[in-house]
C-alpha cells in the first residue's frame, strides 16, 4: 500500500484528537483525545519504519527499525502521563465534584 | 554522563530518605549534598572524565555548551535550595518527594541539553515535564493549584502530541530513516512538504514548551496557581533548559536552511515581546506580573534561536544565568510576603532594608539596567541580531519593549521605597539575608565583568 494512505489516516486521527482537545469540556475526554493524538503518531511512525525498511533493506538489515523502538518509548511515556494525569483528575474531582474544565476559572481573575 | 546518572540515582535516594527520616531539615541537607555532588560530577564531565558511562549508541552527545549550561543550572538549583528550601517544607507533608521530583527534573535537564537524536529530545522534555505536573499540583487542598496542574498537564500533553507528529514527519522525510539531529536536515536543498510541516510542528511545540506567544496562554495561569516555590523553579531553570534544547535542535538540524524559517521565529519573537510586556503592565498581583515578565524575557531569549551564531550562544548562557539568579531571588522574597499584590510591598524598605535593596537589584537586572547582569544579557542578544544584518526592525522593537518593561518592574521598587505601609512580620533569618546579598553581588559582578563568565566558556571551547 502506498505510504500516502497511512499519512492520511494518521493525520485524520490526529486532527480528530486535536478537535476533541479544543472543543470538549470533560477532562477525561480531553485526556482520551490526547491519547488518540499520541497513538496516531505511533501508527505513522510504524508505517514510516516499514517504508524505510523496504527502501534500505539492501544496505543494512536493521534499516528503519529505530522508529519501532521510538513507538515503545512513546507508549512508556504515555503510560507515565496517564498515571500522573488520572491522579490530577481524581484530585480535581475531590475538590470540585466534577471533571468539567469549565469549572476551572478561578485563575482568570 | 556522570551528572545525568547521579541526578537520577539521587532522586531515588531522596525518595528513600523520606521513609527513613521524618526530620525535614535532614531531608533538606541530603538534597543540598546531592546538588553539591552533581556540581562536582558535572565539572568532571566538563574536563572529560567520564567515570560513569553507558553506551547510548551516540544518542547522547555531551558537548561543552550543554555541560556549561548544566553547571549553570545546577548552581542555580543550589542557590534555589539554599534560599527556598525551607519554604518547600511548608508546601505539604511529602517533603522528600518534592526534592526527589526536582532531582528527576534535573536528570531531564541533562538529557535535554545533550541529546543527539529526536528520541532523546522527546524523552528529555517528558522527563522534565512529568515531575513538574506533580509539583504544580502539590498543594492538594488548594483548588488553584489543582487547576493549574490540570491545565499544565493537558497543555503539556497536547504540545507533546504536536511535537511527536513533527518528529514522525521529519523521520518520514529523511532519506536514510534516521532520528539523528545532524542528519535530519541533510540533503534538503529542495524541501519536501513533509519536511516543512514537520519543521513547523516542531517549532510550534517548542514554542509551547518555552511559552512563546501565541502559544503562551497556559503560562500565567500555571505560574500563578502553582505553589510559589515551585513557580520559581519552573520559571527559571526549567525554562532556560528548554531554551537550550530548542537552540540545540534548531542549530544542529535546521541550521543550514535557516533563512527559510527565520521569518516565523521573528514573528513569534515580536508577538512574545509585545504580548508579554503589554499584559504585564496591567497585572495587580506581583506573582502574575512575574509570570508575564517571564514570557517577555522568553522573547529576548528567542533571539538566540533567530540568530544562530557564537555571540548568541554566549549570550544565551549569560541570559540564562542573569535571568535565573534574579528571578529566583525575587521569588524567594515573594514567598516570604503575606500579601502578593503590589500593595504588599508598600514600605518594605523601612522595615526590611536588606530585602528591599536586594529585590531592587534583582528587578533592575530583569529590566536590563546597566551595571547589572541583565543589561549585558540583553546586549549580547541584540548584538547577535545586529551582526546578522537583517531584522533591524525587530531589534528596535525589542528595545522599545524593554523600555515598557521598566514600568512594571519599577512599580515594585516604587512601592517598596516611596509608599508607606504596615510593618510586616516576616520570618527572615540572617543566613537568608546574607545569601540574598551574595546573589545580588554576583549579579552586579556579572554586570560589570561579564567576561568572568564568558571567558571561562571561551577557554573551555578551545
Amino acid at each position: 500500500m502506498p505510504i500516502n494512505y497511512y499519512i492520511f489516516l494518521s493525520v485524520a486521527l490526529f486532527c480528530i484528537g486535536v478537535t476533541g482537545v479544543l472543543t470538549r469540556r470533560n477532562a477525561i475526554i480531553i485526556f482520551m483525545c490526547v491519547e488518540l493524538m499520541l497513538n496516531s503518531v505511533n501508527l505513522l511512525l510504524v508505517a514510516f519504519s516499514k517504508m524505510h525498511h523496504l527502501a534500505l533493506i539492501g544496505k543494512h538489515a536493521d534499516a528503519g527499525t529505530n522508529a519501532q523502538i521510538f513507538v515503545f518509548f512513546i507508549m512508556v511515556v504515555a503510560a507515565a502521563e496517564v498515571s500522573v494525569g488520572l491522579a490530577i483528575i481524581v484530585m480535581m474531582y475531590r475538590n470540585t465534584h466534577s471533571v468539567d474544565v469549565n469549572f476551572l476559572n478561578r485563575l482568570k481573575h | 554522563m556522570n551528572a545525568l546518572i547521579i541526578s537520577a540515582v539521587w532522586g531515588i535516594v531522596m525518595m528513600f530518605s523520606g521513609i527513613f527520616t521524618k526530620n525535614k531539615s535532614t531531608v533538606r541537607s541530603i538534597a543540598i549534598a546531592g546538588i553539591l555532588i552533581l556540581i562536582v560530577a558535572n565539572s568532571l564531565d566538563l574536563q572529560g572524565g567520564y567515570h560513569i558511562n553507558i553506551d547510548t549508541k551516540n544518542q547522547l552527545d555531551f558537548g561543552t555548551f550543554g555541560l556549561l549550561f548544566n553547571s549553570i543550572a545546577f548552581i542555580c538549583t543550589l542557590i534555589y535550595f539554599l534560599l527556598s528550601g525551607k519554604d518547600i517544607e511548608n508546601v505539604g507533608v511529602n517533603v522528600a518527594e518534592y526534592f526527589a521530583l526536582i532531582f528527576f527534573v534535573l536528570c531531564g535537564v541533562s538529557i535535554a541539553t545533550s541529546f543527539n537524536t529526536l528520541l532523546m529530545l522527546f524523552l528529555g522534555i517528558e522527563i522534565i515535564s512529568i515531575p513538574l505536573y506533580i509539583l504544580t499540583g502539590s498543594n492538594k487542598r488548594n483548588l488553584k493549584s489543582t487547576e493549574a496542574s490540570l491545565k499544565y498537564f493537558l497543555m503539556g500533553a497536547f504540545s507533546t502530541g504536536i511535537m511527536l507528529l513533527g518528529i514522525a514527519f521529519l523521520y518520514g522525510a529523511s532519506t536514510t530513516g534516521t532520528f539523528f539531529i545532524e542528519e535530519i536536515g541533510i540533503g534538503k536543498s529542495s524541501l519536501s512538504p513533509l519536511f516543512i510541516v514537520g519543521l513547523l510542528l516542531l517549532l510550534i511545540s517548542m514554542s509551547f514548551k518555552v511559552s512563546a506567544a501565541p502559544f503562551h496562554f497556559w503560562t500565567p495561569d500555571v505560574y500563578d496557581g502553582a505553589p510559589t516555590v515551585f513557580t520559581s523553579f519552573m520559571a527559571t531553570i526549567v525554562k532556560s533548559a528548554l531554551f537550550i534544547a530548542f537552540i540545540r535542535l534548531f542549530h544542529n538540524s535546521f541550521g543550514e536552511i535557516q533563512p527559510k524559517w527565520q521569518i516565523f521565529v521573528a514573528i513569534i519573537i515580536a508577538a512574545t515581546l509585545f504580548i508579554g510586556n503589554l499584559t504585564a503592565v496591567f497585572q495587580q498581583s506581583v506573582k502574575r506580573m512575574l509570570a508575564y515578565s517571564s514570557i517577555a524575557q522568553a522573547g529576548f531569549m528567542l533571539f538566540a534561536i533567530l540568530t544562530i551564531n557564537p555571540v548568541a550562544q554566549d549570550g544565551i548562557l549569560l541570559y540564562a544565568t542573569a535571568y535565573s539568579l534574579a528571578t529566583i531571588g525575587i521569588f524567594a522574597i515573594l514567598v516570604k510576603m503575606k500579601d502578593r499584590s503590589f500593595e504588599g510591598f508598600n514600605g518594605l524598605a523601612k522595615h526590611h532594608p536588606v530585602l528591599a535593596a536586594t529585590n531592587t537589584i534583582f528587578l533592575l537586572s530583569l529590566s536590563g539596567i546597566p551595571l547589572t547582569a541583565g543589561f549585558f544579557a540583553k546586549y549580547y542578544m541584540l548584538m547577535a541580531a545586529l551582526k546578522m544584518g537583517q531584522f533591524l526592525w525587530l531589534v528596535v522593537f525589542a528595545v522599545l519593549c524593554a523600555a515598557v518593561s521598566i514600568y512594571y518592574y519599577f512599580r515594585v521598587i516604587q512601592a517598596m521605597y516611596f509608599k508607606d505601609g504596615e510593618p510586616q512580620e516576616l520570618q527572615v533569618s540572617s543566613s537568608f539575608k546574607i545569601l540574598l546579598i551574595i546573589v545580588a553581588a554576583i549579579i552586579i559582578l556579572l554586570g560589570i565583568f561579564p567576561q568572568l563568565l564568558l571567558d571561562k566558556m571561551n577557554i573551555l571551547y578551545m
